[in-house]
Parts: structure tokens; sequence; C-alpha cells
């Protein structure tokens, strides 16, 4: 069915559900790569205000990608709960955002309300929605999770330590690695992003994680970030896997890309609750996403990129995850020119991703051909711990020097902790503290004996 | 006799720097980084930048490539400006009308063995610096194993795919896409060699086979120009390149290998 919207006298039609989205959504470079984008300022209102004036219940009746052709929609159908739905079910796109910014919906009353709502609702209003509105809803909505410590507690904010070496060097990510925790980063996960998928690196990277974690008793996990059937694999041959890493996407077509599908999401999440590295009913999933792989992939189906991406969250919310983030700047100027569209899908992502109940984090980031730069992710970390954000990715100096672009540094993580006081998961504040890293205020003050010594007492790299 | 030294806080720390490239033991200031390694980082980010930003002097490359006896067509795609060409990936791999024209008029009636692209893509320096010594290295070579080539096409705005519709209209059985690679903090100015094999607007990127970061402190010019005389021989061999080469080459006759 067409939606249309007057604007004195000017009569602006949609041509369906999936045509509304697209023109509603605030302007980004994928949307108009993929041809789909509004036309100018005034068109994109035209259809902010159709799709305000929506009823949520149009989501229920009208298919984006139809289940006949893909997992991930008869996912989304299958997982609705009508009972938690009712709170809002009577709302349209427009009353729902007033009702997700009323102090009266707190935080209990999001969560009750959680797979009551589809990725395209959550889409929807996000799209009706400023950067302020987004992060006021946010703020409300924690998602806990743990694995060997608690994350996503108000006011706190994790960090995953991202030790990345261009050949997968032992002794290279070890010193990566001990950079971040002298900088106290690595409390979300301590996890390397492989060059190669060979099984032999994985297994000798988690062994290598595991022992640095396990000889200085830091309360945390660790993950090497290769492709499932290689954890599945070095699951089998006894390795230490604490995490189960997998990048998704918000199609059965755009996951197929990536070499997965439900199913076999399903079989590694088996295989890493199967080891009980954790504690009792410990999360043991890693996630990661981002705006435009869809469309990358030609997988898409006309959907804007903001929703695929939001779909990717159902997928991901099957299976219980620890972490999730999505890699908001990786992708490139095609799918987000600037610093302005990065902010606001990175702002986006994390609202939409707690909605749907999603431990969310972000890897606030660029690539040097998109007009960003260090001021632009300065804003967007300080917006995402205005945001309660779960997580943030640091790096030695901000710079990866394996995948090639820029993340945040571990001194990103100091500036939230003593600048905008957001300390770590408890147990690893604590161990901070005990091993001689942070005073009792959580400030740094110096390099412990144990960590300096690491290296030499290393069965896998002792020089 | 001198008084004993007592070891300074730097030698007592673990020195993290001798074990990676990566950017660690920086230093702090509060949360700040030191001023020099503030501004170092910010140069680095300028130097990456203006790779992407500024434009290849086609004109000094035509004049060096002259110099080598070689003759030059420049062409354009269909992204007019940088701005355009950074958002839209897929009008950088369409030659201009004018172009495909100009390509027409510039191939031969019995045709070439060999097209060389150079592609501007997102950094111009590995161009200036790093295209025409390449091509010096791998003219002989080419030569030796009786290739014929086109004129070396300069291209502007242009995608490695840019390569496909080129080598159609010069008519080449093959076309070796150098182009300036996405510039990282460490290195600006890597460029990026792409073979294809029959090419053919529409071509899969598995049909290519890449030898990647040539520069200086990278993959040596001697190096990758071996490298991809190698790559050649073996796809005029197999009339196959890409992911299905190695496979192909394994089919031969030993006598042929």
């Amino acid at each position: 069915m067409s939606y249309t919207t007057t604007i004195e006298q000017t009569v602006f039609r949609f041509a369906d559900l999936r045509d509304l989205l697209a023109k509603a959504t605030p302007e980004r470079s994928g949307d108009q790569l993929a041809g789909i984008a509004a036309d100018g300022p005034v068109e994109r209102l035209a259809a902010q205000m159709a799709l305000a004036d929506l009823p949520l219940k149009a989501f229920l009746g009208e298919e984006l990608i139809s289940s006949d052709d893909d997992e991930v929609s008869r996912l989304i159908a299958k997982r609705h709960d009508p009972a938690a739905f009712s709170a809002v079910s009577s709302l349209t796109v427009g009353e729902f955002r007033e009702w997700l910014l009323k102090p009266e919906t707190t935080h209990d009353r999001l969560e009750a309300v959680t797979w009551g709502l589809t990725p395209e609702m959550v889409a929807a209003v996000s799209k009706i929605m400023r950067l302020q509105d987004m992060i006021a809803v946010s703020a409300k909505r924690r998602v806990v999770t743990r694995f060997r410590n608690t994350i996503g507690l108000a006011g706190r904010l994790s960090t995953r330590n991202q030790p990345n070496h261009p050949t997968d060097d032992s002794r290279g990510i070890i010193a990566s690695a001990i950079d971040g925790l002298l900088m106290g980063s690595g409390d979300a996960v301590i996890g390397v992003n492989p060059a190669t998928d060979a099984t032999d690196d994985y297994i000798r990277i988690v062994s290598l994680l595991d022992e640095l974690r396990e000889k200085l008793a830091i309360p945390t996990q660790t993950c090497c970030l290769g492709h499932v059937t290689t954890a599945i694999q070095a699951i089998e041959r006894g390795a230490p896997v604490d995490l189960v890493f997998q990048s998704v996407a918000g199609s059965e077509k755009a996951n197929r890309g990536f070499g997965v599908d439900l199913a076999l999401l399903k079989e590694a999440h088996e295989a890493g609750r199967s080891l009980n590295r954790g504690m009792p009913g410990a999360n043991v999933m890693y996630f990661e996403t981002g705006q435009g792989a869809a469309l990358s992939a030609d997988a898409h189906f006309g959907v804007d990129q903001q929703t695929m991406e939001v779909r990717a969250y159902a997928v991901a919310r099957e299976f219980d995850p620890l972490l999730v983030n999505t890699v908001v700047g990786f992708i490139g100027p095609e799918y987000l020119f600037n610093g302005k569209q990065i902010i606001r899908a990175g702002i986006e992502d994390h609202f939409c991703g707690k909605l749907l109940g999603l431990p969310m984090g972000v890897d606030v980031c660029y690539t040097n051909h998109a007009d960003a730069d260090q001021e632009d992710m300065d804003t967007l970390l300080t917006l995402l711990c205005a945001a309660n954000v779960n997580f943030v990715i640091t790096v030695p100096g901000a710079d990866d020097i394996m995948l090639n672009y820029q993340s945040l540094s571990h001194h990103d993580a100091v500036y939230c902790r003593e600048t905008l006081k957001r300390p770590p998961a408890p147990e690893f504040e604590q161990w901070l503290a005990e091993i001689g890293l942070t005073d009792r205020n959580g400030a740094l003050i110096g390099e412990p004996a144990a960590l300096s010594n690491y290296v030499r007492q290393s069965a896998f790299i002792g020089a | 006799m001198a008084k004993v030294i007592e070891p300074s806080a730097a030698e007592k720390t673990l020195d993290l720097r001798e074990m990676t490239d990566a950017r660690v033991s920086l230093g702090r200031h509060g949360a700040g980084l030191p001023t020099r390694a503030q501004l170092s980082f910010l140069l680095d980010h300028a130097r990456a930048r203006e790779a992407v930003w500024t434009s290849v002097d086609r004109g000094l490359l035509t004049d060096r490539l002259n110099r080598l006896g070689l003759s030059v067509v420049k062409v354009d795609s269909m992204a007019t400006d940088r701005s355009i060409y950074v958002r839209r990936p897929d009008l950088g791999r369409m030659l201009s009308v004018e172009s495909a024209e100009r390509l027409k008029q510039a191939g031969s009636a019995k045709g070439y063995d060999v097209a060389i692209v150079v592609a501007d893509g997102l950094s111009s320096s590995a161009v200036d610096l790093n295209a025409v010594p390449l091509i010096e290295a791998l003219m002989p070579k080419l030569a030796a194993f009786n290739l014929s080539t086109a004129p070396i096409v300069l291209a502007s705005q242009a995608r490695v795919a840019l390569g496909d519709p080129t080598g159609e209209a010069l008519g080449t059985r093959l076309t070796i896409v150098l182009v300036g690679e996405r510039p990282g903090l460490s290195a600006a100015d890597s460029l990026g060699a792409y073979i294809t094999y029959g090419p053919k607007s529409g071509n899969p990127d598995s049909g290519r086979n890449c030898v990647s970061n040539i520069r200086d402190g990278g993959l040596p010019i001697r190096e990758a120009a071996e490298i991809i005389a190698a790559l050649v021989k073996d796809m005029v061999k197999t009339r196959v390149s890409g992911v299905a080469l190695k496979a192909a080459l394994a089919k031969l006759p030993s006598s042929n290998v």
C-alpha cells in the first residue's frame, strides 16, 4: 500500500513501507548510492510526517523482505511477542517517540516491551528522533551481561582492548594488549582481529590471550575474532575459547555473504556454551555489525541501510550475546560520508540495539577517505557515554595497524574514566586497584611489576 | 672511577616498542597524549587525507612516460569530481562517453596483448611516486614474453574495475591496473596492481589477481614487477586469472609449467 503527505498543496507519495522508511531516513551516502534516498530535505520531512502518523501495528502487516525468501524475516515474525507489544500497540510511530521520552517510561517499562518491538518499529522511530532524543531514551535502558565480570551497569563504561597485529605476531599482540592494560583498557574483552583465518593461528591467539588473562588474574574474557566455523574447530581441538565471534547482517543473503546462517550460529552458540568457561549462565557470543554491510553485499532488497542494520540485531539477540558492537565508521564514505553521518549512525545503532535488548557497544572509528577526524570521534564518544553505552573499542594511539583505520585510543578510555566519571566493570575496577594500576579514586598511578615482568615469564613469548 | 649509574625509569620498564609497530608507550598527561605524539598523529592523518584529496599530476606523468618512449591516453571515469568519486564507487568503474571513444581510436586493428592502466584510486601520492618506476621495470619483462602493449592509460577518478571497459575498448587480452590504495596512517603511498585476463565490464573481483602494498618500505618495485610479470605469464598460458588461476596452472601438462 502507498502512503501520502500533503504539504501546502503539494502531495508527496511513497510507494510502500520500504520507500517510506528509506525516504524518511536522515541523509546518508549509502542510501543515495542505493538510489533510494529522499530527493531533498522537504521530501524527507514529508516522509517523516507520514511515518509519524503510521500505526506501529502497520509493521506487523507489511513485511519489508518477504518471509518466503528470508530467514531473518521469519525469525523476526516468530519472535514477536504480542503480550509485550500490548503496552504500545495502539500508538503511532510519532506517539511511540513521545512514549519513549516520557519520564514515566522507566527502564523497567522499556525492558518489558523489548520482545514486543520489531527491528522495523525501532528503526522507524529512530528516524524521527534527534540525537538528544535517542540519548535520553538509551540512557534509561540498561542491558547487563556477564562472563567473568558484569558489563553494562548504569554509569559505567567497559572497553575492548584490541591488540591487532598485521601478521598476528605473538609478541606484537601481547605488546599492544599490555599497552592497553597499562591504560586500564580491556574489561569488555581483550579481542584480536586475526589477519588470517587459519585454525592453528586462531588457537595460538586464544592460547596467548588466555595465558595473559590467567597469569595476571584479570577478571575479563578474551576472543579471537575469526569466523564461527574456525571457532567451532578450535573448540573441538580443546582451545581455550571464551567468546565466539561473528559478523552478522540483516538478511539471509547478507549473512550468507559472511558465510553463516541461523543454524550455524546456533551450533556455534552451543559449542561456546559447552565449555562452561564463564560464570553459570554466562553470555558467550560476540557480534559485530555495521550500516552498509547488506548493501555492499547487494543483499538489501531496496531497504535503507539503517533499517537493515537494525534487522541484524534481531539475529544477534537470538543468541544472548555478551557483547554487540557496530563498527560504525569502518565501511567508508560511500555509506557514511562524513563525521556528521558517522556520529548520527553511531547514536542510532546504540539506541536501536538497546531498545531491542542488546548489550550494545560501538567501535567509534573512521577511515582516511571519509571526511572525518579525531574530533568527530571525541564528539561521538562523549555522546555515547551520555547515552550509557556498554563499551567502546580502544587501540594503541587510535591507530589500528592491522585493519588500517582509526578507532579510539586507550587514552580515550582514561578520558571517560577520569573526566566523564565512567568507571569500568566493578570486578575489573577492583583488579586495577589491586594490581597497582589505579589509586583509590580510580586514577592511573603507575606500571606495576606484574605487568612489566609478564613478557619474560610468558610460556608463549618469553624471551 | 665512574660512579655507579642507576638504571633510568625507562630502562627498568618494559620496551613494548621493540615488540610492535603499533603506537604503544606514547606516554600521557592525564588522558591527553604528549604534544609531540599528538601532532605526529595529526601529520600522518593530514598526509593520508592529502593523498586521497589531491589530484594526480597527469601532465607530469605523461612527460615522464614519454621520456621512456611510451605514449599515453588520458581517460576519465563517470565520477566528475573527488567528492562524487568517494561516494559513488559505481561511477568510478565506468568510462565517460568521450573517454570510451578516445580509447577505441587508440586501439589497433590487430589488437594488443596488454593494457597498463594507471588509476588514481584513493592515493595520488602512491601513483606520483611509484607508477612510473614500476612501469619502467615491467615493460622489458613484457617485451621479453613477446607481448605487445597498448599506450599507457592514465585514468582519473578511477576504481580498479575501470580497467575492464578500458581493456575492452582497446581490445586487449589482459589489463594491469596500477591503483593508489586506500591510505593508512603509517603509509599513504601504497600502490596496488590488479591483473585481469579477458577484461570485460561486469567481471567479478574474484577474477583478478592482486599484488598490494607496492612502495618504498613495503613491497619493493623490482620485486613487484617480477611478481606481476610471473602472473601475466601464467595467465597468458592458462587464459585464466583470479582465484581459478592456481587450479588452471595445476591442470597444465608439466612441460608447460
